[in-house]
């Protein structure tokens, strides 16, 4: 390969530091400073990827995060392999390795490049026209779709990196460290302002920092110079925060915008050992500058995609920046002075430039004839028409643009190139603004779309406002800083400015070609392979909406959003469709702006910190004690004990059946608990509860249900009297934070006038519950001060006690059916309590139960679980619990809705038993109900809400909800399963002990 | 993100609150005397403005309180905020 691409003249590359990488499996050298993508070029590499849909050879066409073509793959077969990275953007390090995707088995010969031949049927929506119908067949069509398609892989293991996030704030944010964000940040930091200053790139200036032109000079010194002199002194600035490799991806309202800081990934890898690679900054400002510069835009024609074309911008960033020469044998061909700057650059190194072609019939600024002087051929009014070679460009033919610019005329020229730098001029990078919620404005004279309104206190600078001559931009950034942050001091005295450049422009958004349109393939989104001719189709089929057109033809849709082309996609649509310009809308710019790693967005919310949970007080001894656990809300709660080899459902019988023979503990620490206090707490009580709670003597409990104003079931659960105005409410464990913020809504905005004050005491208390018929007998000897006599203690009653002088409060309830104790006591003495009971019930084959258990037998007593036999469709009257709903009480919450025409439907879904024909079949919660399968469409009246084998009745046993169930008892159903139906018959809910008696059986 | 201005703690970030719906709907003094469209009139019928609209928030991750805020919808410009029983300010 050629030895002479590399220019020994650049100060941003440090030549005594040589950096060896690997790109598909090679070996080549770099130095410190240069991208992925300057290096390869250094190397003479262009092409490096393939495109989407058609497998098209790409080159490296950008020098910066717009990059379409250049995506490569990094870290190869590593933990930390990640796709879709922009080589313009990978700062090399030794070591690097990195490769080339969307090509099988290589870059060079790629087996999907057959699609290129195949492509003039590979129309826009091919994909949607061919594959949508028969529907059966998208599975088979996805798998070779994807195959051939795939953009890179992902990794197949846990990223090992460290990411975080991190929250700024400050009175002024400038996104950009170009000329105008540089000035801008100055002008804020010593009027004052705490300012925080960043930027995409590893160094600040932005694009003026290389330039080393006569032509463009700040008050008589190369621009470059003067730029660096500002830099250093901001540097000093203690008010100036600066970040480099910072790009802000999101810029939302309200002035929160979000960045992504990287920090080490241009370090060699044994350098990032424990470091943060990345950082999420989540800023807030009070004041947002853009100054985000501008995009070159490429030009439209006739296979303008091959590697070896690049934006004429680029070309001149590789050899002033990185002193690296794109080509040999260079052609310019512009539509503006841009590319005499690229020229001048390439001239001042002895590069040859076989000619320029220009669009424009006049030309006159300085820069163009100094140009002229150095006797490059300059094409006035001239287009190219094709390009040639496959791997690289070698030849281009040229033509003469007619006056209307709409035609070629002519004969056709032939020149040779290895390298083409494109320039159609400038797109203002409004992305951030518009994301942020601003109106753009389209400028006729030049065809840009700048900002216009401002949704917050933002202002945009420099080129990403419209402003491109070096003189415009300085002039417009010291006047609208000044206003903008409404200071006297702009720190600048005079700034005099000389620029060898002309603003004047011959737009033509899709050149023309001698070719018949479709016959052409000019690309105007490279990532997707969207064409110019796609686009037209899209708008013969009559799409109009630039939305619609881009889902269609996806142009706009690839990881680089369309930064290149979207204006082109516009600027076509208009000019077919004959509309203005923004008529047809502008395409919205999304988040992030460039994409995000998956770890930079989680940040250190990985591993248990991912989704956080709560455990109670004895959760040692669960753990301890081999429970397995279910999550329940947030918290983990014991779900059963298995002992020896025990399955679940073994487990559970075993739980179940000690329980209801001897004594079960259970830990209900997780049960919502507010306590309420206030003179009105009765009528605070009366109001959210359906029955009546003014009678209530103190020391006694009772059982509670709350409903919406809709008159559906909310939550359930015990109240207890403490004091004349003190009570203590349970809520369900998954219910307990609704349930008070919605107490504390009824309370704020309906019921001001009430005195209740609500706490919630969840976390303060561990509650355990014994239950059996020996659990008095092991409550006594815990609790042995206390009288649990049936006269003293009787069943929904509370007692105040102590256990070694510890304060607990002692409820005398039952879930399960079972004469049955809660103790609540100070959290953190919850797990010795726990011990205590386990040791006063070692004789009576004490066995602790998990929430399994717990859902078992209360279903055996027929009791509901708020949330799974209930969905916010049920009534207290649906579920036969009529008794509980006061008809006394003048309102409660819900009481209206009761007797509204639905809910008063006799055939509403009610709560009722099942019982299998068949014994030992247990049902599959979930599973329909049905009357009568011979008829079709079959009636569904309603499913299986719980469903167990219950020990204690040696039976299966099941809740469900049936239309009209309430009046069904004893009717035959069925159950219609996959490979069988399975009959049942309509039940009491109620399976066991209906009348109380092993609650209030003397013990 | 919204930056709002609880009437009770001042400047905090939206995450630290909850949106509830429309403001200014009083439950019925008496739902017993309300024929079945008046009572879902109040139930169900909100409005869904593009432009001014009064909600009710709720600063959920703060002091708890609830108040209420005139958001311009198509905007979300935050024009007022004001504690729960006080009337809304004039435009
Ligand atoms: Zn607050």
């Amino acid at each position: 390969m050629t030895n002479n691409l590399r220019f020994k003249t650049s100060k941003f590359i440090d030549e005594t530091y040589r950096v060896s990488f690997k790109f598909n499996n090679k070996t080549y050298y770099g130095f410190k400073g240069d991208t992925l993508a300057s290096a390869l070029l250094a190397n003479g590499i262009h092409l490096v990827g393939r495109s989407f849909k058609y497998h098209r050879p790409r080159g490296i066409m950008t020098s910066g995060s717009e990059e379409p073509n250049a995506i490569i793959q990094l870290h190869d077969n590593s933990s930390r392999t990640e796709p879709n990275v922009r080589a313009t953007e990978v700062e090399i390090y030794e070591g690097l390795v990195a490769s080339s995707q969307n090509c099988w088995p290589s870059v060079n010969f790629d087996i999907g490049g057959i699609n290129n031949l195949l492509s003039p049927i590979l129309p826009a929506g091919f994909y949607y026209k061919t594959f949508m119908w028969p529907a059966s067949f998208w599975e088979k069509y996805e798998y070779f779709i994807r195959k051939s398609a795939g953009l890179g892989k992902s990794p197949k293991v846990a990223d090992p990196d460290i990411y975080e996030h991190k929250y700024i704030h400050c009175d002024v944010l400038v996104i950009g460290a170009g000329i105008s964000g540089i000035m801008a940040a100055k002008m804020a930091a010593k009027n004052g302002f705490k300012t925080l200053l960043v930027d995409e790139k590893s160094y600040l200036g932005g694009s003026s920092i290389y330039d080393n032109s006569e032509f463009s000079k700040i008050n008589n010194q190369i621009t470059s110079s003067w730029l660096e002199k500002e830099i250093n002194e901001i540097s000093k600035l203690e008010n100036l925060e600066i970040k480099i490799r910072t790009s802000v991806a999101a810029f939302h309202g309200y002035n929160f915008l979000l960045a992504r800081e990287n920090l080490t990934d241009h370090l060699p890898i044994n350098q990032r050992e424990n470091k943060v690679r990345q950082r999420l900054l989540k800023i807030r400002a009070k004041k947002v500058i853009t100054a985000t510069g501008s995009i070159e835009r490429p030009l439209i024609f006739d296979n303008n995609d091959r590697p070896g074309i690049l934006l004429s911008s680029a070309i001149k960033k590789y050899i002033d920046l990185y002193g690296v020469a794109c080509g040999e044998n260079n052609v310019l061909f512009t539509n503006n002075d841009t590319a005499y700057e690229t020229a001048m650059s390439l001239i001042q190194r002895g590069i040859k430039i076989n000619a320029i072609i220009d669009n424009r019939e006049q030309i006159d600024s300085k820069i163009s004839y100094e140009v002229e002087k150095n006797n490059i051929k300059i094409y006035k009014g001239y287009t190219v028409v094709d390009t040639y070679g496959y791997r690289r460009i070698n030849k281009i033919s040229i033509m003469k643009l007619s006056k209307d610019g709409q035609t070629v005329i002519g004969d056709k020229t032939k020149l040779n190139c290895d390298c083409l730098g494109v320039s159609g001029g400038w797109t203002p990078a409004v992305h951030l603004f518009t994301q942020s919620g601003g109106k753009l404005k389209f400028r006729e004279e030049d065809q840009v779309f700048i900002p216009d309104v401002y949704p917050s206190d933002q202002i945009s600078i420099g080129s990403c406002n419209g402003d491109f001559g070096l003189e415009e931009i300085i002039k417009n950034t010291l006047s609208s800083i000044k206003k903008f942050l409404d200071i006297d001091n702009s720190e600048y005295k005079t700034v005099e400015t000389i620029s060898g450049l002309n603003q004047s422009k011959r737009n033509i958004w899709l050149l023309p070609s001698d070719k018949s349109i479709g016959k052409t393939k000019s690309f105007v989104d490279y990532q997707n392979d969207a064409t110019a001719k796609d686009i037209k189709l899209a708008l013969r089929e009559g799409f109009r909406s630039i939305e619609h057109v881009k889902r269609y033809t996806t142009t706009g849709m690839g990881t680089d959003q369309g930064k290149l082309g979207n204006m082109h996609a516009l600027g076509i649509i208009s000019e077919t469709a004959g509309t203005k310009m923004g008529e047809h809308g502008t395409t919205t710019f999304r988040p992030p702006y460039t994409p995000l790693t998956f770890g930079t967005i989680v940040g250190r919310n990985v591993g248990e910190f991912f989704d956080i949970f709560r455990r109670t007080p004895i959760h040692d001894w669960h753990v301890a004690n081999k429970a397995e656990f279910e999550n329940v809300g947030q918290w983990k709660r014991a779900w059963y004990y298995p002992k020896d080899n025990e399955n679940m459902h073994q487990a559970v019988q075993r739980e179940s059946k000690a329980a209801r023979d001897s004594a079960g503990i259970l830990d209900a620490s997780t049960l919502g608990k507010i306590d309420i206090q206030g003179t009105d707490a009765s009528e605070f009580l009366n109001r959210v509860y359906t029955n009546a709670w003014s009678k209530l003597a103190v020391g006694k409990c009772r059982y509670g249900l709350m409903l919406n104003e809709d008159g559906m079931v909310y939550d359930d659960g015990v109240t207890t009297r403490l004091d004349e105005n003190h009570y203590i409410m349970t809520t369900t464990t998954g219910g307990a934070a609704n349930v008070l913020g919605k107490l504390e809504d009824y309370l704020q905005t309906e019921w001001p006038e009430l005195d209740v004050y609500l706490s919630s005491v969840t976390d303060h208390y561990a509650t355990i519950s014994v239950c059996g018929p020996n659990s008095k007998k092991i409550v006594s000897k815990v609790i042995p001060d206390l009288d649990l006599s049936d006269e003293k203690f009787p069943h929904m009653s509370f007692k105040n006690a102590k256990i070694d002088n510890i304060k607990c409060r002692v409820m005398r309830i039952s879930f399960t059916g079972e004469h049955s104790y809660e103790i609540n006591i100070q959290a953190n003495y919850g797990k010795s309590v726990w011990e205590k009971c386990m040791e006063a019930g070692k004789d009576f084959n004490i066995t602790p139960y998990g929430t399994e258990t717990m859902h078992l037998l209360r279903a055996e007593k027929g009791f509901i679980i708020v949330g799974q036999d209930t969905d916010a469709t049920m009534t207290p009257i649906d579920l036969q619990m009529d008794w509980i709903v006061s008809k006394k009480k003048f309102d409660f919450i819900g009481k209206r809705s009761l007797y509204r025409s639905d809910t008063i439907r006799e055939d509403r879904k009610q709560l009722v038993g099942l019982l299998t024909e068949n014994p030992e079949e247990v049902l599959e919660e979930g599973a329909q109900i049905v009357a009568d399968i011979k008829k079709t469409p079959i009636e569904m009246l309603g499913h299986v809400t719980s469903s167990y084998y219950s020990p204690n009745l040696k039976k299966s046993i099941a809740l469900g909800v049936v239309k009209g169930g309430k009046n069904m008892f004893g009717q035959k159903l069925i159950i219609p399963m996959e490979n069988k139906n399975i009959n049942v018959t309509v039940a009491d809910p109620v399976f066991l002990d209906k009348e109380g008696e092993r609650l209030n059986a003397k013990l | 993100m919204f930056l709002i201005n609880c009437p009770f703690c001042g400047e905090r970030e939206q995450s630290e609150f909850k949106a509830g719906g429309e403001a200014h709907i009083v439950r019925p003094k008496q739902p017993t005397e309300l024929s079945d469209d008046e009572w879902a009139e109040y139930l169900f019928m909100r409005k869904n403005i593009k432009g001014i609209q009064f909600e009710r928030w709720n600063h959920v991750h703060g002091c708890r309180k609830w108040f209420n805020m005139v958001r311009d919808t198509s905007n979300d410009q935050i024009k007022a905020v004001y504690k729960m029983g006080e009337k809304p300010p004039v435009k």
